[in-house]
């Protein structure tokens, strides 16, 4: 259903009325339920938008880098967001939650309907503000080379600047980006590429998921939970089909490993879904992949077209007697969907509300069938990971936290961008490689995550060392603010982004995440209902209900960041 | 020997409407609530085992006639060892669940649910809950005074994603004014609370006619018909079953909501007679509620095998024929 929905919405710039009868009737699914599920995503529009419509991030990292001035500028060239094409123009803008673009700060994205549709990423080398804002001054020209890709030889400069790393020996998951060619897979099979699934296919699907159990490898997309254990689960599971899903929805404010991964090096993923489906008994694996990254798509399609007419995905891959292929499923915004259960329910065609757990995926998942789900770096470690074997992998970082890691560095910072550094790295380590001034706080783990203080700067990078000092990993963001951040600011906007992104299914998180919004924006005016220690409670109380009582991890860690902001760094009694 | 075709044979009509074949019963599951050892059958849900014992769990959005949806979350228990509490209506025992139904912890989740649900719902016509909410001390007044009620229409057009930064000092809530479309019920979602019971009833577990679902994200969510058109418009055949599932009278005849709005509506001076329904052969029992001589309103116990509770258009609005003519003032 999603399919249908994101091409009426591409080409004529939203969903009219006609479009949802048609697809209703040729999907046969109720026209309430289709109205249900086509509200609950933010890129579908039911009422009518302009063809051009840039979608401004004003999250917590672009507010460091002049988000906010950005769409205060477009405010005085275009009229209030969301204006829906009564101002006379081609094109509007709106506010949108973080873009996955951080380390390029400021950003904004530009979807462009008609005969030939578009969606560009904006996040210019240089005066990031301005240049945007120059961007969308005149009505652009929807052919407009500006609006495109960059010219190549800015290519590596560019990379460059989103992996500071690039070239740098001894790395196991950022080694090919900016050295080997990303559309080719030639170049991806001349650099080690496809030696993991020749080995896996030789050592047979048990033996693939013993090394990944003596890896210890742990997910990457946040739950941090055995990888191995989930295979065995899967491939020994009676329920058949058994589907694989690469978790590629990343929205989590400040993350943008995973789209740097696909943008740069799409067949290590490739790859490693397909020995993920040959381990676990799958067909067919479903690349869940975030609406707003075009790039990432566009290489990931042309990466799954290559695989598959050389043989390496379809009947019989590698020879090897089995059969998998991958399907692109682009989300259509919202956060949730990366929700593994949320997720399930968008690509069945449904509104992207988490299910209840137990039963796990392992049991009940897509479809209702037995099904592994896996964020897009945990998947990228697999070719590497049979490639060293196993146990040596394991061996790398900690006792607790194996492996490599990447980072997301952003925010005030002089090198920000993606960091490969095996686990155990101490935060103080991974910021004198960024560059960072004095710090006044650091978001670990992301909007779901927590604030440390500069008093923590000497914890070891790893899920175990966080969580001694009540923090977390998370997906591996690092989001540093300088002193002279308005840090009530940044706690009321994630505040916000939750408010927007709940799924609105549980009491906890659907009115939970309004009051807490609501209770922030007192204590910003300094205007309290009754005393500051009672707003204090309630603070408690809110977060007490929805990280015990709501359905998942939305609900649950909504008051994480909001709760370390205000009583681990004592931002209220700051004011700013 | 020639085998006799099949349609010679017709099996015998059945006495009870088929249900699915039975499946062998899990065994016997030992478990602990507040700390008693309780033996309960496999397969049974921790409310199926607190109610056996007598345990009082309270419940919002479950109802036994339709799927739990787990969503109100006001039935939540603590389960040692489990991160969160859980919802007893819709979790399965597991051998050995030690379960605590009326902790800290619980006490504290659901009097925060129910303080959410009466600062943001109007539950002035959901008794049950005002008892629930006195049991755990729940003051929704903490919120501060309830924001404007949004104008009509104005909530049924939100779309997800980016919101006005609120002011704070007011409570926003789903007030809005009543929908009235037809004759037959109406609909005021300022008293909704999102439990999806209509949904469900609209859908597989009841009528399969799909009419409303659940549209927008987040605070915005809400029930509506599709692009929210009204319901002479929208796929609706008024078999009133929302009506009878929803728990909060969000959803009402027209006759109890008129007369509610006159003053008239007095739940002491009413009768309730089951009867069958006299329009077809399938023989569903109604229970007609009678004020003053005159029906007020139609609905059918949920315990009774052949309705469940769900009755069709002619049963639930088709009695004013009883009346003599020119009384209904509707
Ligand atoms: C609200 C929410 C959002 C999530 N978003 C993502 C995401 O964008 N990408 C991701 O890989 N995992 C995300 N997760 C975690 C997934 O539910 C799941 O745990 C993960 O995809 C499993 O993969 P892993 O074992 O490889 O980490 C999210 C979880 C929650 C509760
Ligand atoms: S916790 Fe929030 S996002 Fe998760 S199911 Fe509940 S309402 Fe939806
Ligand atoms: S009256 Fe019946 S058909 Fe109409 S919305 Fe309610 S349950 Fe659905
Ligand atoms: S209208 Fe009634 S039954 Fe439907 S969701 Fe709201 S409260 Fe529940
Ligand atoms: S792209 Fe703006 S905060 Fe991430
Ligand atoms: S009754 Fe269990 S969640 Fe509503």
């Amino acid at each position: 259903m999603l399919p249908a929905l994101h091409a009426v919405q591409a080409r004529t710039g939203w969903v009219s009325q006609g479009a949802l009868n048609y697809i209703s009737r040729r999907l046969t699914v109720p026209p309430a339920e289709l109205w249900g599920v086509v509200t609950f995503y933010h890129l579908l529009s039911t009422t009518p938008r302009p063809p051009i419509v840039a979608h401004v991030c004003d999250d917590i990292a672009c507010r460091l880098r002049g988000g906010e001035e950005l769409c205060e500028s477009l405010e005085r060239l275009m009229g209030a967001p969301g204006a829906h094409g009564d101002n006379g123009r081609a094109t509007s803008w709106m506010r949108s939650p973080c873009l996955g673009q951080c380390e390029r700060a400021p950003a904004a994205l530009l979807t462009v309907a008609g005969e030939r549709p578009r969606t560009i990423t904006l996040a210019p080398v240089e005066n990031g503000v301005a240049s945007i804002v120059d961007l969308l001054r005149d009505p652009p020209d929807t052919s407009d080379t500006r609006l495109g890709a960059h010219a190549p030889d800015d290519r590596r400069r560019l990379v460059s600047r989103s992996v500071p790393q690039v070239g740098q020996a001894g790395l196991r998951l950022l080694g090919r980006i900016g050295r080997v060619d990303p559309t080719s897979l030639e170049a991806y099979r001349a650099s080690d590429g496809y030696r993991a699934l020749a080995r896996a296919v030789e050592i047979g699907p048990a033996a693939v998921i013993a090394e990944v159990v003596a890896s210890k490898l742990l997910g990457r997309g946040g739950a941090a939970f055995p990888t191995g254990r989930k295979w065995d689960a899967v491939a020994k599971a009676e329920a058949r089909p058994h589907y694989l899903v690469c978790n590629a929805d990343e929205s989590e404010p400040g993350t943008f490993k995973d789209r740097l991964l696909m943008e740069e090096d799409p067949f290590a993923l490739v790859e490693g879904m397909t020995v993920a489906g040959y381990a676990t008994g799958c067909e067919r694996g479903y690349l869940y992949l975030r609406g707003e990254y075009p790039l990432a798509a566009e290489r990931m399609a042309g990466a799954i077209a290559a695989a598959r007419a050389a043989g390496l995905l379809g009947a019989d891959v590698m020879g090897g007697g089995f059969t998998f292929d991958i399907e692109i499923r682009r989300g259509a915004g919202a956060y949730i969907c990366g929700e593994e259960t949320a997720l399930f329910n968008s690509i069945e065609g449904k509104r992207g509300e988490p299910r209840n757990k137990p039963p796990f995926p392992v049991e009940v998942g897509l479809f209702g069938r037995p099904t592994v789900v896996n964020n897009v770096e945990t998947l990228v470690n697999v070719p590497a990971l049979l490639r060293e074997g196993g146990a040596a992998y394991g061996g790398v970082g900690t006792e607790g936290s194996t492996g490599p890691k990447l980072f997301c560095v952003s925010g005030e910072v002089a090198r920000p961008g993606l960091y490969e550094a095996p686990f155990g790295i101490t935060l103080r380590q991974l910021l004198d490689l960024a560059g960072a001034a004095p710090v006044r706080a650091v978001l670990l783990g992301g909007a779901a995550g927590v604030f440390v203080g500069p008093a923590d700067l000497d914890v070891p990078l790893t899920f175990e060392g966080t969580r001694a000092i009540g923090a977390t990993l998370g997906s591996g963001v690092i989001m540093v603010f300088g002193e002279s951040v308005d840090m009530l600011d940044i706690v009321r906007r994630i505040a916000e982004f939750f408010r927007d992104e709940s799924c609105g299914q549980c009491v906890p998180c659907r009115v939970g995440t309004v009051r807490q919004e609501e209770l922030l924006a007192r204590l910003r005016a300094r205007r309290p209902l009754g005393s500051d220690a009672e707003e204090m409670a309630l603070l408690k109380d809110l977060g007490q209900v929805m990280r015990d009582a709501s359905i998942c991890g939305l609900g649950q860690t909504a008051s994480s960041a909001v709760e370390s902001a205000i009583f681990r760094l004592s931002i209220a009694g700051r004011r700013a | 020997m020639k085998p006799e075709p099949i349609w010679f044979r017709p099996p015998p009509p059945p006495s009870r409407p088929p249900a699915a074949p039975a499946r062998p019963a899990a065994p016997p599951v030992e478990v602990s609530i507040d700390g008693q050892r309780a033996t309960v059958p496999g397969g049974a849900t921790i409310l199926d085992a607190c109610r056996a014992r007598g345990v009082d769990v309270p419940t919002l959005c479950f109802l036994p006639t339709l799927t739990p949806v787990n969503v109100c979350r006001v039935c939540v228990v603590e389960v040692i060892g489990s991160r969160a509490l859980v919802p007893a209506c819709s979790r399965r025992v597991e051998p050995g669940m030690a379960i605590q139904t009326e902790s800290e912890r619980v006490r504290v989740s659901r009097r925060m649910v129910l303080e959410l649900l009466a600062s943001s719902v109007d539950l002035s016509t959901a008794p049950g809950l005002h008892d629930m909410m006195a049991r755990y001390g729940a003051r929704p007044e903490r919120y501060g005074r309830p924001a404007a009620p949004a104008a009509a229409g104005e909530r049924d057009r939100r779309e997800p994603g980016h919101h006005e930064a609120p002011v704070g000092e007011r409570a926003e809530t789903v007030a809005q004014p009543v929908k009235i479309d037809n004759d037959l019920y109406m609909r005021d979602y300022s008293k909704c609370v999102l439990c999806y019971k209509c949904v469900e009833a609209c859908g597989v577990d009841a009528q399969n006619t799909f009419a409303i679902a659940v549209a927008g994200r987040g605070f915005d969510a809400r029930i509506s018909t599709e692009a929210d058109v009204p319901l002479p418009d929208s796929a609706c055949v008024y078999c009133g079953n929302c009506i009878g599932v929803c728990p909060t009278g969000a959803l009402m005849f027209k006759r109890e909501h008129d007369m509610r709005a006159a003053g008239t509506w007095d739940e002491s001076k009413q009768r309730t007679t089951d009867t069958i329904c006299p329009y077809c052969g399938v023989g569903c029992t109604l229970s007609l509620h009678v004020q003053d001589n005159r029906i007020v309103k139609v609905t059918s116990p949920a315990d009774v095998s052949i309705t469940s509770g769900h009755l069709c258009i002619k049963g639930r609005f088709g009695f004013t024929f009883v009346e003599p003519p020119g009384k209904d003032s509707d």
